[in-house]
């Protein structure tokens, strides 16, 4: 039954093609091809991820790209993710070291500050630190204007104010970004051999740093201890990281393309404002954090109590080596 | 006040880049920059077609989301344009524009990118209409004169079309439905959530 069907349905095919061919007629034959479909080829490259590219006939081969949907990916990715991941991590960081100033207050020196003081960092290091860091401020500042001004700086300033610092922050953020490498590549061959993890960095974390609790004492360290690795280690890779995202964004086309861009912007913002919850913990305890700690980036010159409490093999290294007198043991200030 | 629109009619387009010279010539586009070109796909093969492509003024602009300025606007006929006084040519237009519309002059040290430059539909920007100082830094603006961009004005196939959406989709329904076929609008469900029948 179902048999006889298909062959009258196909002999009322046959019958009918020509028909159709008929009708056809004065059409020109280039659509016999089925032509590519805008709506299903617009919908099939949103949902894959790829592009609806071809070819161009004016010098600008980027201009071969006529759809790239992937553009939809990134703005939700400035606009909600970098922005929350942004804000929940500088903020959070901050509540976070509010609450630990206000639990446990300026760490002191325990032994009270001897008086003595012991080279922590030469002129050289500390060149290379404060440049680092003055433009890594800036950087950061004119990066966060990117994602947060327009929310934040925008309503108060007006908008020619606000492009104006926009423009010369773009400006600064381009030209900074050279010293800023240059901080980071000089940092890794000053520090890199005292900073190789060890043993006593586990122990280290272990105990917290000794930074929690009234009376905690840090575990014994060499010149940095298991959270300083960190922070060197942090800004070493993650510095490299922002850094080489950024060149590719400051010279357009020249090493990727628009997906590839896109990428090394996610990587840029994600990793940069991460690095900045980071290094705001690494100045709250480099500054009001604790007692006698910014004198090793300032002066250069530490107490020896303090040197002693947080970097005890340190200085039996800087002893033996006779970089330093033995100090009278327990020795207080000559003033105290 | 009209819904303005491009639409490109791949069945009718030549790729004569037409368009895209009446576009640098009519607002003196600077070298290097193309606010309007023609992309030719499957190139060679059968079912080629051509689309005229420039900023196709979105519904909800993915360069006005992510603009760090807030430099871009809307205007009453629903022509995305830009401010040039208080974009910072930072690029992320570019990142976030389905058709790559966002150019950007290539200046200082670096060939860094200067101002952002796009289609402005032939209405100018936000300096008073038909000045000096408009045409400077936007070129001209037909739509203050009461006429269309010229890159679908002029075409010769009338395969770029310009104009009030809702006319410019009838215009293209009927010639689908007169010739029996149509690759679609391209373009229209990316930048206006709305899908042409063809």
């Amino acid at each position: 039954m179902s048999r006889l069907r298909i062959a009258f349905l196909a002999a009322a095919l046959l019958a009918a093609a020509p028909a159709a061919a008929q009708n056809v007629v004065g059409t020109p034959t280039n659509p016999v091809q089925t032509p590519p479909r805008a709506l299903e080829l617009e919908m099939q490259q949103m949902l894959t991820g790829g592009r609806i590219a071809g070819r161009v006939s004016i010098p600008d081969q980027n201009a071969a790209n006529l759809i790239q949907p992937a553009g939809r990916t990134w703005r939700d990715f400035h606009n909600v993710t970098l922005t929350w991941v942004g804000a929940i991590a500088i903020l959070g960081v901050l509540a976070v070291l509010i609450v630990f100033y206000a639990t446990r207050g300026r760490i002191p020196i325990e032994g009270g500050p001897s008086g003595r003081t012991i080279e922590r960092f030469n002129l050289l290091d500390r060149s290379v630190h404060w440049m680092t860091a003055t433009t890594f401020v800036i950087l950061a500042l004119s990066g966060l204007n990117l994602t947060f001004g327009r929310y934040l700086i925008l309503p108060l300033i007006g908008p020619e104010a606000f492009a104006t610092l926009s423009l010369w922050g773009k400006i600064a953020h381009n030209f900074l970004a050279f010293p800023f490498t240059l901080g980071i590549v000089l940092m890794f061959l000053l520090w890199v051999k005292d900073n190789i993890p060890n043993a006593r960095d586990i122990a280290w974390f272990k105990a917290g740093g000794g930074l929690f609790g009234k009376g905690a004492h840090p575990p014994p360290a060499g010149r940095f201890n298991g959270g300083q690795k960190m922070v060197f280690w942090l800004t070493i890779l993650g510095g490299s990281a922002v850094a080489i995202s950024g060149y590719i964004l400051v010279f357009p086309f020249m090493f990727t393309d628009i997906a590839g861009q896109q990428l090394a912007h996610m990587v840029h913002g994600l990793l940069s404002v991460l690095m900045i919850a980071a290094i705001l913990a690494h100045i709250y305890i480099g500054s009001i954090g604790m007692e006698g700690a910014f004198a090793a980036m300032g002066s250069g010159q530490v107490d020896l109590n303090w040197a002693k409490e947080h970097h005890a093999l340190w200085v039996e290294q800087e002893m033996a080596r006779g970089r330093i007198s033995a100090p009278p043991a327990g020795a207080a200030a000559a003033g105290d | 006040m009209a819904r303005m629109m491009f639409l490109c009619d791949a069945e009718r387009c030549i790729e004569c880049n037409a368009c895209v010279t009446a576009c640098k010539n009519e607002h003196e586009v600077p070298w290097g920059i193309n606010r309007r070109r023609v992309v030719t796909i499957n190139d060679g093969k059968p079912g080629e077609r051509s689309i005229s492509m420039a900023c196709m003024h979105c519904t909800d602009a993915p360069c006005a989301a992510v603009c760090p300025t807030s430099c871009f606007y809307t205007t009453a006929d629903a022509v995305v344009l830009h401010d040039k006084d208080t974009c910072i040519g930072c690029g992320y237009c570019f990142y976030a524009c389905p058709f790559g519309a966002p150019q950007y002059p290539r200046i200082g040290n670096f060939g860094g990118r200067g101002k952002m430059d796009k289609c402005t539909y032939c209405a100018g920007g936000p300096q008073q209409d038909n000045s000096a100082a408009e045409y400077a830094q936007y070129g001209s603006n037909r739509l203050a004169e009461g006429k269309l961009p010229l890159c679908a004005e002029m075409c010769s196939t009338k395969a770029l079309l310009a104009g009030d959406g809702q006319i410019i989709a009838q215009i293209y329904r009927e010639r689908v439905q007169q010739r029996g076929y149509g690759s679609g609008a391209w373009g229209w469900r990316t930048a206006y959530r709305l899908e042409v029948q063809s």
